[in-house]
């Protein structure tokens, strides 16, 4: 018994230890979760060197007590080190443009495949307008648009993913209210399509309206505005449904195919793309009416206003590019000069815009090359699916996009 | 090897030191400091969270269960619109989660115990069927089975509007199999005794319906003649050693009076009828909860059909034989001597079955079955990006249904489990 008490004392002790450490690593922990975190972490490890190597009045140190600090110095490097690796997985940390940059790749979280806006090719690799956007940020950031990560969020999952920093903003059809700004605390960059709900019947049903959807099976996708704007609708025209309620656009897809629900409800956008992957879309006709505003568009998380500062300028860029007549074709020619001020200064022949946004001066030029202007956007992966300009035709035409002055 | 110690030696008092050196204290020692270690891992966690939170600019709140919900809900076993609260809608898919976790525990139960007993039979074909049935289900992830139950019905059935046409028709001109779900009639009574009104307009008001109620109570009223009628008998039985014919009177005792009821009632049928888009009138079984009830059934009953299986293999051979010897019949044999003896074997496991099966009526979203999941988990959630207060709830609800069924089963356990004497 007493053999064991002795052996049992280093037992103890390096439990205390351990505990200790363990303690340590909390507490640096919590400390990096605070705002000021990076500061005291980095400046940690230095402070310990002077008293260390230079002991403060010159007399040589005893070796066996400087080597076990030396040990304990590099725990507490490791430790740093650990909790930096935690830190960098950690919520709402200020700085997204620079952990991006360290990262070497943007996260950028779109949709679960909708045509036009945002959906993977055979191989796998995303097309449409809302991906596109992503690899302009890319392209603005890096001067590479490859240098992007796309992950697939549903309308449930998007605000989670965002929220958490798995993404680093979504570009993903999503729709800019009151309570996603202010109460979910995510910033708006902008308006990159102005949509509104309508509603997909088959035409065998003779139906023309959707005053006349009374008692219809409607399938609705969870987790949207769209549901919310549905049960309004209904309700304030006094009308019953029956909601199929169903988490992505392929399932919604299937069974409205089926005829599992008589009634396909989501923003105009996303009617006509699906619409347009049916086998036989003139046997579907979307409803004249509009039920809601469904303002889309990219968007960040609250509090870091350098990166929302980027995404809402990237896609200014964009929008003015297609004003100014910059092209993804031209803007080589543009580039070498231009008696067009504006036309300049985004194109970083003129000025420092760049470097107010913490990026090199070719961003805007990056961008547009990469990806086109907000017009060849639209041209590209909108028209093909059968929606037209409309409100999205610039305001010079009598739409709504448009874009503050680069100046 | 502490308690060696030879009697008369002097006692020791007792010193700090002995916490650490002294067997005796050694294990609490070591307890308590763990149980600190773990208290105050929790308590960072928790100070942690609501720290970052607070930085968020979310703080801990539930003032949002009684913001109005905004959206509409398909399945409601109580009225609801999309004017009620966040908690209300709660209360919804928990009625929604409990009726698949009910129907679906009885289903699989049933199944469970058939097969698990016709897999032991003698008949080649039978039992090879049955291994084939077991090992196919609980092989295969329920989630693909929910999902492949829904796309079946999906995908077969007729439209609404194929009924219309006349490409379908009603089968026995009542009921309607379509692929939206299946309608069938409902029972409607035209003297109703009407419903009582519970927890004045809170969130969690319920009606219960007073004709229900007059049913129940006529049929346990029955129930306990019956019984009464039984014990008679038996007394009748051991006094004179003839017992008297009772089945014709105990049957009448159990059936009658619900009917009367029924009848005072003015019990009718009403029958759905195509209307609109959908068919009108009658119960309407949604699809989703029949592919989420029968894919859980099917899936837990192949693990109750195991459990049956080991129960009844658990009871020794001899007993069949001794039964046999006795001049019982085989169905005799089985329900008097064996089920009772496997019974004890069964149901510990059986519970866990049960509590899986609730637990995986979360897939219910899967289908689009408005569960508790589905509503407070899902839709409220993400209207109102309450995260971790809608999770915590969630967890406390399944938490709360769990640990119910268990103290159930628990107790039905003790009642068949050995008597020992």
């Amino acid at each position: 018994m007493r053999e064991w008490g002795r052996s049992g004392r280093p037992v103890a002790g390096t439990n205390v230890m351990q505990l200790r450490s363990a303690t340590c690593f909390l507490t640096i922990r919590r400390a990096c979760k605070l705002d000021p975190c990076r500061a005291p972490l980095h400046a940690a490890p230095p402070e310990g060197d002077p008293s260390t190597n230079h002991h403060p009045t010159g007399a040589v140190p005893i070796p066996a007590q400087s080597e076990r600090k030396e040990v304990n110095m590099k725990k507490t490097i490791i430790l740093g080190a650990i909790a930096a690796a935690g830190l960098s997985a950690t919520v709402a940390s200020a700085g997204t443009l620079d952990d991006v940059k360290a990262r070497g790749y943007l996260q950028c979280g779109v949709t679960t495949g909708l045509v036009g806006f945002a959906a993977p090719d055979a191989n796998g690799e995303w097309h449409g307008f809302d991906a596109d956007f992503c690899r302009a940020v890319a392209a603005a950031i890096f001067g590479d648009p490859n240098k992007v990560k796309f992950t697939p969020t549903t309308g449930k999952t998007r605000f989670t993913a965002l929220a958490s920093g798995e993404v680093d903003m979504l570009a993903r059809n999503t729709t800019w209210t009151f309570t996603r700004d202010v109460d979910l605390k995510f910033t708006f960059a902008g308006v990159n399509y102005y949509d509104g709900q309508g509603f997909m019947v088959r035409k065998d049903l003779g139906v023309s309206s959707a005053k006349e959807l009374n008692g219809a099976t409607v399938c609705i996708q969870t987790g949207t505005t769209t549901e919310l704007n549905l049960a309004d609708y209904f309700r304030s025209n006094g009308m019953e449904y029956e909601p199929v309620p169903i988490e992505t656009n392929a399932e919604a897809r299937q069974q409205f195919l089926a005829g599992a629900c008589d009634v396909y409800t989501t923003d105009r956008s996303g009617l006509a793309a699906t619409r347009a992957t049916f086998e036989n879309p003139d046997d579907y006709v979307i409803l004249p009416e509009t039920i809601s505003k469904e303002p889309l568009g990219p968007l960040s998380r609250h509090g870091d206003e350098q990166w929302s500062d980027l995404i809402r300028w990237t896609l200014n860029a964009l929008i003015s590019a297609e004003e100014l007549g910059i092209t993804s074709a031209n803007i080589d020619e543009l580039r070498k000069g231009t008696n067009n001020p504006e036309i300049n200064r985004i194109l970083g022949t003129e000025g420092n815009l760049g470097a107010m946004l913490g990026l090199d001066k070719d961003w805007a030029y990056n961008a547009i090359k990469a990806v086109g202007n907000y017009g060849e956007l639209f041209d590209k992966y909108l028209k093909p699916i059968g929606l037209d300009r409309g409100l999205n035709a610039q305001w010079k035409n009598g739409g709504l996009i448009y874009s503050p002055p680069f100046r | 090897m502490a308690m060696a110690e030879p009697e008369g030696a002097p006692k020791e008092s007792f010193r700090p030191s002995m916490l650490i050196y002294d067997t005796r204290y050694r294990a609490i020692t070591i307890q308590v400091l763990v149980l600190a270690g773990v208290l105050a891992l929790i308590g960072w966690l928790v100070n942690n969270t609501l720290h970052n939170l607070e930085i968020l600019g979310k703080p801990l709140g539930f003032g949002f269960l009684f913001e109005p919900a905004s959206y509409d809900i398909n399945q409601r076993l109580i009225e609801y619109n999309s004017r009620d609260t966040h908690l209300r809608a709660a209360f919804v898919g928990l009625l929604n989660t409990l009726l698949v976790a009910a129907a679906g525990c009885a289903l699989a139960t049933i199944i469970g115990l058939f097969v698990g007993v016709l897999r032991l039979s003698k008949n080649w074909l039978v039992g090879r069927l049955m291994t084939v049935y077991v090992e196919g289900f609980r092989n295969v992830p329920v989630l693909l089975w929910i999902l492949l139950t829904m796309a079946i019905l999906i995908d077969t059935a007729p439209r609404p509007a194929a009924f219309r046409k006349g490409e379908a028709s009603m089968l026995f001109d009542a009921i309607a199999i379509t692929n939206r779900g299946i309608y069938i009639p409902e029972p409607v009574f035209s003297r109703s005794l009407g419903n009582i009104h519970l927890f004045g307009s809170s969130s969690l008001r319920f009606d219960v319906s007073l004709d229900l109620v007059a049913i129940l109570v006529a049929l346990i009223a029955g129930i306990i003649a019956s019984i009464l009628v039984r014990r008679w008998a038996d007394r009748v039985q051991e006094e004179t050693g003839d017992r008297p014919t009772t089945w014709h009177i105990r049957t009448a005792l159990v059936v009658v009076p619900p009917v009367l009821v029924l009848w005072a009632l003015g019990f009718h049928l009403v029958y759905p009828e195509l209307k609109g888009f959908n068919f009108k009138g009658g119960i309407h079984l949604r699809n989703s909860f029949i592919a989420l009830w029968l894919a859980l059934s099917l899936y837990t009953a192949a693990f109750i059909a195991e459990i049956v299986r080991a129960g009844i293999q658990s009871v020794p051979k001899g007993q069949t034989e001794a039964a046999l010897a006795l001049g019982l019949s085989g169905g005799q044999t089985m329900r008097l001597v064996i089920l009772p003896q496997a019974l004890r074997v069964i149901i510990p496991p059986l519970i866990s079955q049960y509590l899986n099966l609730t637990k995986n009526s979360s897939l219910a979203i899967a289908v689009g079955y408005m569960d508790i999941t589905g509503t407070l988990g899902g839709i409220t959630l993400n209207q109102t990006g309450r995260e971790l207060e809608s999770i915590m709830l969630l967890m406390l609800v399944y938490l709360a249904i769990s640990l119910s069924i268990s103290s159930v089963m628990n107790w039905y356990n003790k009642r068949v489990k050995l008597k020992e004497r």
